[in-house]
């Protein structure tokens, strides 16, 4: 029996290409992994937006509206509603002048009991130093 | 001898990534290591049946192919990710494997190292 550590390191922007929007599925597929595993074995994702990554936690995005696609924003809130862990670079969203109240912080609205949680770098830093695997997106 | 899982998130076209990655997995099998070569987004693309060879752009439909007849290598395509391409089974390669993302972490899972390998 083993639980591994898997870190979605984001920092690709939202929508310029689909790397951003590959990472969030590939991290919340880990909730149906265990149909290919032992019995006891699972993977614990964590997920980290840093650098211009960040700019896919924005609100309010209108990507349904604009592009028919769903948007970074319902795939962030997603992983909320699934427990997947959701952090955010606190130094790199006060770069682009941002603030929590600009980004998803929670989905409420779906049933989440998490929150998305702004950390310092060293917090992911520390993150990306635990995981068995790190998925650079 | 180990077990090696690469991920690749690259075009065929467009992109040396998808080369590096396919020229990694030949190196390890040729070592004797086990290889799973998982491509998502642009990257299915190399599953394609009916690839045309020509000077100006990659080719590396004969590579996979021999690869596959090795038996030390998988190549699996994102089924979502092909699907939206207009790729079904009978669009792929003999020995092509199609599977969800899950499979992906699941093959990372059981592997000595992962070289998940970028985007565009």
């Amino acid at each position: 029996m083993a639980i591994k550590k898997y870190a979605f390191i984001i920092e690709k922007l939202p929508y310029k290409s689909e790397t951003s929007r590959l990472a969030l599925t590939h991290a919340i597929a880990s909730q149906t992994v265990e149909i290919y595993l032992d019995d006891g074995d699972n993977v614990e994702p964590v997920i980290a937006f840093i650098g211009e990554g960040v700019l896919n936690c924005l609100k309010d995005q209108k990507a349904l509206d604009i592009y028919g696609v769903t948007s970074l924003e319902m795939h962030i809130k997603n992983a909320l509603l699934l427990d997947l862990r959701v952090l955010v670079c606190k130094e790199d969203l006060e770069k682009f002048g941002l603030t929590e109240d600009q980004i998803v912080m929670d989905a409420e609205e779906l049933g989440a009991e998490i929150t998305t949680e702004v950390v310092p770098y060293e917090q992911i830093h520390q993150e990306m130093e635990s995981a068995d695997h790190i998925m650079f997106f | 001898m180990g077990k090696l899982t690469i991920g690749c998130f690259s075009s065929l076209v467009g992109s040396m990534t998808l080369d590096f990655a396919v020229k990694l997995a030949e190196a390890a099998v040729k070592k004797g290591h086990e290889v799973d070569l998982w491509l998502s987004g642009n990257a299915t693309m190399l599953g394609k049946t009916r690839q045309s060879k020509f000077r100006d752009y990659s080719y590396l439909a004969g590579t996979v192919e021999e690869l596959i007849k090795t038996g030390k290598f998988q190549i699996t395509i994102c089924e979502a990710c092909a699907k939206a391409r207009g790729i079904d089974k009978e669009d792929t390669m003999e020995g092509v494997n199609i599977h969800s993302m899950d499979w992906y972490l699941a093959s990372a899972f059981s592997a000595d190292r992962v070289f998940h390998i970028g985007g565009e």
